[in-house]
């Protein structure tokens, strides 16, 4: 059973057509990365899967049931945040509450949701204690122990992107998605968030990446979508995708990346 | 001269407290109006904004010594209405002005507040009002305090407005020294209420912004 499956997505902004038919599955377990050059609509997609944009046509499943359909009448507000409470998404500038410190960026939303359960009357402080412990056991996966009562602002942007992959963690999503989660951040602070992914990976978290690191896409997934022009190029493993392309802009964009590199 | 100075200090103070009406009762009916007025204009009904902008465009273009003006005088010759209290014309000329002002300091904030937090909240599966008020509220708060400062204590000093339809403040009482028996003094006198008035306001008003940058951003 498909944990995801994106079916014909489209999305246009005024005349610009920026998805153009966008299908692919995602299994339990699978990390996929996405790569293709600037403004191929890797974004868009992430964005439309998490209901931050609706698509214009095309349909969404989460465990096979259809969750998203272009064609139906409006989804109620109600429903998507409860599409939106499948996924996580962390974002390329991080977005964490500024006024809240690392352990409360991490809890509220789960918080906020605990009020909503019949139960949360009977056992408001078992269940309160219980997020707070999960969300401390996050940090210390992602090295944050000694912050938790630390304010973003008083965080490097790596330990803030840190903190936001622990905050999406703590909804337990079933697909963790990452837009450019190190474009923002120094050179030298890129690897700490690729270890975080990597041990995330390990931990079998099913995820999808949109990334420029090709060599970590490699090394992380078991399969790459490189999309180009709002369409899926290409899509296969690493092996496949990156040492074998056989679509010519895969090619082209790989080796533009290699040239860069100096290989 | 002893007698005198009590004399004065008592009408002054009495002056005062009409000044302190005028100004605590329009701050406090001016900031929920004002927060009204912005959702006004940042509706997505179209019409309902560009009506809200074009009022708030007049409110802020025009001189609130006009305002009060009309708002007391217009009634009555134009539909013949019975004269309003004299403190009740000021009260909503005041209101209606300052709400104006402050809804344009709520804009601002509001706008300020990047997509992304919004995004966030929703991706984490908040609903809108918990987006509102338990991320984005408190950083608009931060963001307004400084402008809204500023506004508060022109709002001190725009009280003395009020005596130009003969509501006694203190300008006014202190003026009828200096045309009654030709005495100065009690003009510089009444400078002093506004001074400590408007130096206790920057103390709390500083302690506030302090209080709020816990955190940068
Ligand atoms: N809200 C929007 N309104 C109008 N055009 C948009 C909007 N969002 C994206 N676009 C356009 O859609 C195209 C695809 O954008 P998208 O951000 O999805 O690309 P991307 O693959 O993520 O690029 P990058 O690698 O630079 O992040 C771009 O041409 C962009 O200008
Ligand atoms: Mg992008």
């Amino acid at each position: 059973m498909a944990i995801l499956k994106i079916e014909n997505l489209h999305k246009s902004f005024g005349k610009t057509e920026v998805l153009c038919g966008v299908s692919f599955e995602i299994e339990k377990g699978d990390v996929v990365s996405i790569l293709g050059s600037s403004g191929s609509g890797k974004t868009t997609l992430l964005r439309c899967i998490n209901f931050l944009d609706r698509a214009d046509a095309g349909k969404i499943y989460v465990e096979d049931k259809e969750v998203f359909n272009a064609k139906l009448s409006n989804l109620s507000a109600k429903d998507i945040r409860k599409n939106q409470l499948n996924f996580g998404l962390v974002f390329q500038q991080f977005n964490l509450f500024p006024q809240y410190n690392v352990l409360d960026n991490v809890t509220i939303a789960p918080k906020l949701l605990a009020k909503e359960s019949s139960e949360y009357k009977r056992n408001k402080k078992e269940i309160t204690e219980k997020i707070e412990e999960n969300a401390k056991a996050l940090l210390e996966r992602v090295g944050l122990s000694a912050k938790l009562l630390n304010y973003p602002c008083e965080l490097s942007g790596g330990q803030q992107q840190r903190v936001s992959i622990a905050r999406a963690l703590a909804l337990n999503p079933k697909v963790l998605f990452f837009d450019e989660p190190t474009s923002a951040l120094d050179p030298e602070l890129t690897g700490e968030i690729l270890k975080v992914i990597k041990d995330l990976a390990l931990k079998n978290t099913t995820m999808v990446i949109v990334t420029h690191e090709i060599e970590f896409a490699k090394n992380v997934s078991n399969r790459i979508i490189f999309m180009d022009g709002g369409v899926i190029a290409e899509d296969g493993a690493p092996s496949e995708v990156i040492d074998n392309p056989k679509n010519e802009r895969t090619k082209a964009f790989l080796s533009k990346f290699n040239e860069l590199n100096g290989n | 001269m002893f007698p005198v100075l009590q004399e004065v200090t008592l009408h002054l103070s009495e002056g005062f407290i009409t000044t302190f009406r005028i100004f605590i009762i329009t701050l406090l009916l001016s900031l929920p109006l004002g927060l009204i007025i912005t959702f006004g204009s940042m509706s997505k009904f179209k019409p309902l904004s560009y009506i809200i902008k074009t009022f708030v465009w007049i409110i802020r273009g025009t001189p609130l010594m006009l305002q009060v003006i009309i708002v007391f005088y217009g009634p009555g010759l134009l539909w013949q209405l019975p004269a309003m209290a004299r403190m009740n014309a000021v009260l909503i000329a005041f209101v209606i002005n300052y709400a104006a002002y402050f809804s344009e300091i709520f804009r601002g904030g509001i706008e300020s507040i990047p997509k992304g937090q919004y995004e966030a909240g929703q991706v984490l599966g908040m609903t809108k009002a918990q987006v509102f008020f338990k991320v984005v509220l408190f950083q608009v708060i931060k963001r307004v305090v400084p402008p809204m400062g500023n506004e508060i204590i022109t709002l001190v000093k725009d009280t003395s407005l009020a005596r130009i339809i003969s509501v006694p403040e203190i300008i006014m009482v202190a003026q009828d020294y200096v045309s009654g028996q030709a005495l100065i003094w009690p003009l510089f006198y009444s400078g002093l209420f506004y001074l400590v008035f408007s130096g206790i306001l920057t103390i709390l008003l500083g302690y506030t912004e302090k209080k709020l940058n816990y955190y940068r951003g």
